[in-house]
């Protein structure tokens, strides 16, 4: 994307991207459907993962990795599923070692059926993390004292939920993560629960700074497609900010000039 | 003595390290490796030994969101 298009590119942690999404690598129909929706949307990351060997087969494992080589697109590995302050240090060591990368998307999960994270654990393991030389985008919720504590420890963006991962509803708290937004500067990237380019546009719209989703491109019926919708609601609402939207008025006003109306008269 | 990769019991010699662990549950990269819970760098696996009833973790890349 050139200069005029995108002035003002993300920068997290003093690295900057291009694009203002990142999408997930998981639940695709193939491996070749996933690589011509990456290719289409152009994101910023990828977001990839550690499970045991031979849990899944050898094949899918090294297809996968190969295209992430091919792909060239910078990953972000993640913590998902641990549940405890040592798994996700053990798992992100292992990350870094696997993707030779720093970038960690710290996931501890504090609930199984919501998948809401560990709010009370996620700034001590941040902080862990950071210390340990990990740059850490934390999958948080849109509570403003948790995201605040997260930055105090020294995260240089936060990634809030819009709903619980894979429901695909749309930002469910608004208020909130409008006020989040508006008290807290830092880089924030929605992460998870948007299902539609709408709900994508509309949170930039708001001021968040990215989005990071997977379900929604990967389980739609044409996931290149909607690949493509949502890089482009994503711009969209980025340069909607950045435009300035108009104020909102109660009483109708006529955006055709009045004067010279023809057949006008004064009674109507 | 036994130990247990990814939770399968194996046998080793009482002077094995994670070296031979991994070779003998036949570790394909690209993997990582845990001990106990604790990340043990590649640099490390021959000079890392192991004592009866360790855990071993083998991971490996796979998708994510």
């Amino acid at each position: 994307m050139n200069d005029t298009r995108n002035p003002a590119p993300l920068v997290l942690y003093g690295e900057t991207f291009q694009s203002r999404l990142m999408l997930g690598t998981a639940r695709y129909p193939s491996p070749s459907v996933m690589e011509a929706a990456l290719l289409r949307a152009k994101p910023a990351m990828v977001t990839a993962s550690l499970r045991r060997q031979g849990a899944v087969s050898p094949e899918a494992s090294n297809g996968f990795w190969e295209l992430l080589k091919k792909l060239a697109i910078p990953v972000l590995p993640n913590t998902a599923g641990c549940h405890s302050v040592q798994e996700v240090i053990t798992t992100a060591q292992m990350a870094r070692e696997v993707f030779a990368t720093d970038w960690i998307k710290l996931e501890l999960i504090g609930d199984d059926y919501t998948l809401q994270p560990d709010t009370l654990q996620l700034p001590e393991v941040a902080a862990y993390l950071i210390k340990d030389g990990f740059k850490v985008l934390p999958y948080c919720t849109e509570d403003l004292v948790l995201c605040r504590k997260l930055v105090d420890v020294g995260c240089q963006a936060v990634m809030p939920w819009a709903a619980p991962i894979g429901t695909g509803k749309g930002p469910i708290n608004p208020y909130a993560m409008q006020a989040l937004r508006e008290r807290l500067d830092v880089p924030m990237i929605v992460d998870a629960g948007l299902g539609l380019p709408s709900h994508a546009c509309q949170v930039m719209e708001w001021g968040f700074d990215g989005v990071l989703l997977n379900t929604a491109v990967a389980l739609a019926q044409d996931p290149v497609r909607m690949a493509g919708a949502f890089a482009d609601a994503v711009q969209a609402g980025r340069d909607a900010r950045e435009a300035g939207a108009m104020t909102a008025q109660e009483a109708a006003q006529p955006s055709t000039p009045v004067l010279g109306t023809p057949f006008w008269h004064q009674e109507h | 003595m036994q130990i247990f990769v990814n939770r399968k019991p194996f046998e080793l010699d009482a002077a094995a390290t994670l070296a031979d662990a991994l070779a003998l549950a036949r570790a394909q990269p690209p993997f990582a490796a845990a001990l106990n819970l604790q990340f043990v760098p590649k640099a490390h696996y021959a000079e890392t030994p192991l004592k009866a009833g360790d855990h071993i973790e083998i991971i490996a890349p796979i998708t994510g969101g």
